[in-house]
């Protein structure tokens, strides 16, 4: 409640007893969730992998190492003597700054497409759980017909269409997933908009819009980190589906469904190592992601107090 | 009854209407037409070309009779690409093959899955179950296109015992591995909902009931848990359709088991709008059916829903 401490009337100082807000509460919750923690931990080590590995490596993700060409299967292992830590692709690219790229490019298609997905469906199960009424009907029947697309095909008919970047990549999969998220946010709404603290705003003129993202929001906030988290690894899922399709990023630029497809696809070779070091950051990262989830969960759902 | 059936499918058409036009529109747009190649035709040979594909008509009016093709003949227009091949001959070819290990698939994923939750309800806290628990965390992270290239790896080429790909009219040793590879996140999936909601449905009063008259294990299971403890594992199927239909993409591509999903990536990659849409649209229409069934099922297990 308060960080003064409040002087008696005696004049010696009484140290208040301090409260416990509900994210401190929160944060002690998930420090006692050990897989969370350690998964934590890990996914932290994935990340300085993605912004600390273009230092590390020692070779570019675009040079072509020569002298390996010939022979990949047997010269282009992984070792540490020549550089290559993850081996040569099969057109002697180094593995470990492929990997490191395509690391980076999953994690930011997660994390900035869950982002949209986020602000997008907050906003709009928002609106509609506040005003309610007609609009909210209309709006929320809108989201059913758009439940039953396929978005997958609609958004793989999208980068065909407009040729594939990025940009359109990650936004593509952030609007995949944004009308889950307006459902949930929707229904939490109605349960706030009674609330006394939105009477006593209303009552003293505080506008619609302000109301909503003053109160309402940093109210939905638990839901909405938790919800977030979930959605990372789904949106790595389907961009790595997408790249493994070939429909994804483009070269040179890579990504974990791009580089299990390549490994995939020269298995018969005997270069284990194209598919195995991919694929052990993919799941890694996944079960990293699936386990602060839970952890979260437990740590922030009202329920369990 | 009759009359739910009638309004879901009523709610369907406007679905069906944005997707179709919002597809149209879609290729519509799409920077360079579908008879623009390196080697840039005269214009009138152009012109007849589009002419021929009523191209040149005013937008509305394709959209109209795309949509009264699609609708009244179920008539998706020639494929751009293969001149001589229309887009109902495209998924004809391949439709049979998807339905056929999708199938498949589908039932052995709703069996064992079913199976593996019940017995770690069962068995709570037992090996059994963190056996199975273990397994439908593994199974999450490892979607069809991991476990594709995995399963190959061990069975054709270390084990020596299954083709790695092709369909060869259906044999059985071409369908073992796409079904494992499409049924296996979601036999997890169906696991994990089984088990929690057995567990639920077990801890209940009703069931204490009937333990206490002296029901024996078996009949308790059968008569009285599972069909409550069905209906989440029903809701989850919705989806899981249309999750299976995308995943047959990855098994037709690695497999060449020369399915829809085939059809569709050779599609996207050739720029042949037609069939897209048309494969697009097909999917469609096919999770609102399956939507509709999973509806459907569900009232009629759950005697608390009325139609």
């Amino acid at each position: 409640m308060s960080d003064t401490a409040i002087a008696a009337p005696d004049g010696h100082v009484e140290t208040p007893t301090k409260g416990r807000s509900l994210w401190q509460d929160a944060r002690r919750r998930f420090l006692q969730n050990r897989a969370a923690v350690i998964s934590l931990f890990v996914l932290g080590l994935v990340c300085l992998v993605a912004v600390l590995g273009p230092f590390l490596a020692a070779w570019s993700n675009e040079e072509v190492d020569w002298s390996v060409l010939g022979d990949i299967a047997t010269l282009g292992a992984p070792s540490f003597e020549n550089g290559h830590y993850f081996g040569v692709d099969e057109l002697g690219r180094d593995l470990f700054a492929r990997v490191v790229q395509g690391t980076q490019v999953s994690l930011m298609v997660g994390i900035v497409g869950s982002l949209i997905a986020v602000t997008f469906g907050t906003l709009y199960g928002a609106t509609a759980g506040y005003v309610g009424g007609r609009t909210d009907n209309i709006m929320m029947r809108l989201v059913d017909i758009l439940m039953s697309i396929p978005y997958m095909f609609v958004l793989i008919l999208l980068l065909v269409v407009f040729g594939r970047s990025m940009w359109l990549m990650f936004v593509g999969v952030g609007l995949i997933s944004w009308l889950e998220m307006s459902r949930i946010v929707r229904g939490q709404t109605l349960a706030l908009k009674s609330k006394e603290y939105v009477e006593a705003a209303l009552a003293i003129g505080v506008k619609h819009h302000v109301i909503v993202i003053r109160h309402i929001i940093p109210n939905l906030l638990g839901v909405i980190v938790i919800y977030a988290t979930l959605l990372v690894p789904q949106m790595i899922l389907t961009e790595s589906f997408i790249s493994f399709l070939g429909l994804g990023v483009q070269e040179p630029n890579t990504s974990w469904g791009a580089l299990i497809s390549e490994g995939a696809s020269t298995l018969q070779y005997g270069t284990y190592w194209q598919l195995f070091f991919p694929l052990a950051f993919f799941i890694v990262t996944l079960f990293c992601f699936f386990f602060i989830g839970d952890g979260l969960r437990d740590a922030l759902d009202p329920k369990d107090r | 009854m009759t009359e739910f059936i009638i309004r879901r499918l009523l709610a369907a058409i406007p679905t069906l209407l944005i997707l179709i036009i919002f597809s149209f529109l879609l290729m519509h747009s799409a920077p360079g037409g579908p008879f623009s190649s390196d080697r840039p035709l005269p214009p009138e040979v152009l012109a007849n070309i589009e002419a021929k594909y009523h191209l040149d008509d005013p937008l509305p009016l394709q959209i109209w009779n795309y949509v009264v093709g699609v609708v009244t003949q179920f008539d998706f227009g020639p494929s751009f690409q293969y001149k001589d091949r229309t887009v109902n001959e495209i998924i004809a070819q391949g439709f049979p093959v998807t339905l056929t290990y999708g199938t498949i698939a589908f039932v052995v994923a709703v069996v064992c899955g079913c199976a593996l939750g019940i017995t770690a309800a069962l068995n709570q806290n037992s090996w059994l179950d963190y056996f199975a628990v273990g397994i439908s965390i593994g199974a999450q992270v490892l979607p069809n296109f991991v476990m594709a290239p995995i399963l190959v790896l061990i069975f054709t080429l270390w084990l020596g015992w299954l083709p790695g790909g092709g369909w060869n009219g259906g044999q059985w040793q071409y369908m073992v591995m796409p079904v494992i590879a499409l049924s296996t996140s979601f036999m997890a999936s169906i696991a994990r909902i089984m088990r929690s909601s057995l567990l639920e449905v077990m801890h209940s009063n009703f069931i204490r009931t009937a333990r206490a008259k002296g029901l024996s294990a078996r009949a308790i299971l059968f008569q009285h848990a599972l069909k409550p403890a069905m209906l989440p594992v029903i809701s989850y199927l919705g989806p899981t359709f249309v999750i299976m239909i995308t995943g047959s993409v990855v098994i037709d591509l690695y497999f060449t088991t020369g399915g829809i999903g085939q059809a569709f990536v050779n599609s996207a990659l050739n720029r042949d709008y037609s069939v897209m849409m048309g494969i697009t649209i097909l999917i469609g229409c096919l999770t609102i059916l399956f939507n509709l069934i999973v509806d459907i099922l569900y009232a009629w297990i759950d005697p608390k829903i009325k139609l």
